[in-house]
């Protein structure tokens, strides 16, 4: 119990659920979270969603497979592809993959490995075929 | 929980509306309307639901606009299916005591305006670096998904389109009117695949408004009343890469929900109207809501079980895709089943059509609520 309603070292932020994945992107780590029972979290946050419980901070492998894919088409530009990848450690994320051919969809099913990259000034990771036996 | 009733629906001024026309004229407009159709004066309205992407607080706007003294305000966003959750709200206040007689309504002059303007999408930084263009990424991610696990096509996909379509020529007020081929709509430019421009919704001004208010007002009052017989809603994420799964939308818990409060199931409707923003979101509604098995709805579809003449009615006005998207389209579902119940349907009539359902959704696949209507207090 706190004293005068002083609830300020409840869930107190130190550094940002979102800093903590950019400086781990920064440092070329795929940070994702479990909750108490061990389920994966993505995106990050203060407490476990539907328990409200402790959340710990876990580093991905960067492995996965391509859940959902779209090309984007825009008018007088280049199409480019967005994916949802679910990671082997059972959490799920946008990105892109890369090295795919121009205007093509990204095969659903395809195993795909992460590799950091800038865009828009900081490191965020972005998906390439994955090499057999990967 | 009192029984509730809708009195009066009515469009404000759909597709293009003059220029210096704002969300708040149409919303007051389609508010007049309403009140017109219910045969009350404005000044009986005691309880105002209202949204719209256009504005930050439309129920205050509206309010002022209309001038009258209200006891209930409600601007309750989240996103299309916001006017199913108005009427479950407002038949929880009317039942409550909190006010008489309700108003929901919504307008949007997205057209004249611009999408952009009218309606301002948030990027959430674990999205925003890849740059999806929400929400036709977001549909279009689940429609992938669709595709890949039940071996649909694109022609599948393109049906739904053409069914719209084939409706819409049976509504003098539908925004697009030509026809319609699978071909146009497969060759037409891609926008986010698999959903090309012919998979996606209109983007047009409209308004909608619809009156709510307890049965026994409206009997005391003579009025002739669409009968609330279940409403519910859900959510299951805000943005697409936290939806659990792509082809299982909120609609299978507020359909579920919906079914139970009314007593009735999928097989007891006569006339669906599901909230058509891209012909994706016919497939899974028609699934998620218990109208087809999952994985099904492609070849119902195909079929020609949703068009005119065929054996399950769905979008009888053409829907977002062919009659009216402005901005937010749930209200206007409403509206259609509220018509078709009372039989007022013209060329497009479903005969004898004793019970509606309309079907919002909202965000990107977000929201999801459901409502079912009935000429009668029970079946």
């Amino acid at each position: 119990m706190t004293s005068n309603n002083d609830q300020s070292e409840i869930l107190t932020i130190e550094e940002s659920p979102l800093k903590v994945y950019l400086d781990g992107c920064a440092a070329g780590k795929i940070r994702y979270q479990v909750d108490p029972d061990g389920k994966p979290v993505f995106f990050p946050r203060l407490f476990a969603p539907g328990s409200g419980g402790n959340i710990e901070w876990r580093e991905a492998t960067g492995a996965g497979t391509v859940y959902a894919a779209t090309t984007i088409h825009p008018r007088g530009g280049d199409p480019y592809n967005v994916v949802l990848v679910d990671m082997d450690e059972g959490f799920r994320m946008m990105s892109t993959v890369r090295g795919t051919e121009s205007g093509a969809d990204v095969p659903i099913g395809m195993r795909v490995t992460a590799s950091m990259e800038d865009i828009d000034g900081e490191q965020r990771p972005v998906f390439v075929e994955a090499t057999e036996g990967a | 929980m009192e029984r509730t009733v809708i009195v009066g629906v009515a469009e404000s001024d759909l597709g293009l509306v003059p220029e210096g026309t704002t969300p708040g004229d149409l919303m007051a407009q389609a508010v007049m309307r309403a009140v017109d159709d219910a045969g009350i004066a404005l000044s009986d309205i005691d309880g105002l639901f209202a949204s719209t992407t256009e504005l930050t607080m439309p129920a205050l706007t509206v309010a002022e606009y209309l001038g009258i003294n209200l006891r209930y305000l409600d601007g309750t966003q989240i996103g299309g299916s916001s006017f199913m959750a108005h009427l479950n709200h407002a038949r929880g206040a009317i039942s409550a005591g909190l006010c008489d007689v309700a108003v929901v309504t919504h307008g949007s002059t997205q057209r004249s305006v611009g999408r952009a303007k009218a309606s301002p999408q948030e990027m959430p930084p674990y999205e925003a670096p890849y740059r999806p263009i929400n929400p036709v990424s977001a549909y279009g991610l689940a429609a992938s998904r669709y595709l890949h696990e039940f071996g649909a096509t694109r022609e599948h996909l393109a049906e739904v389109a053409v069914s719209a379509r084939e409706w819409a020529k049976l509504n003098p007020k539908a925004f697009k009117q030509d026809d319609l081929t699978v071909d146009e709509v497969l060759s037409a430019p891609m926008v986010s695949s698999p959903l090309g421009v012919r998979d996606c919704c209109l983007v047009t001004d409209g308004g909608a408004a619809a009156i709510v208010m307890s049965e026994s007002r409206a009997k005391s009052l003579g009025l002739k009343p669409i009968y609330i017989l279940g409403v519910a809603e859900a959510a299951s994420h805000r943005f697409v890469s936290n939806m659990p799964d792509l082809t299982t939308t909120a609609a299978a818990i507020s359909g579920k929900r919906a079914f139970d409060d009314a007593g009735l199931k999928p097989e007891d409707v006569d006339v669906a109207e599901l909230y058509d923003a891209f012909t994706i979101t016919t497939l899974l509604f028609l699934e998620n809501l218990g109208f087809c098995k999952r994985g099904e709805a492609a070849e119902f579809v195909k079929d020609g079980n949703i068009k005119p003449g065929g054996s399950f009615p769905v979008n009888t006005n053409g829907g977002g895709l062919s009659y009216c998207h402005p901005g937010m389209y749930g209200l206007l579902l409403i509206v259609e089943a509220t018509r078709q119940l009372r039989g007022e349907c013209g060329d497009r009539q479903v005969p004898g059509a004793e019970i509606a359902l309309a079907h919002g959704n909202g965000g990107v696949l977000s929201s999801q609520c459901t409502v079912i209507l009935g000429t009668e207090p029970t079946r």
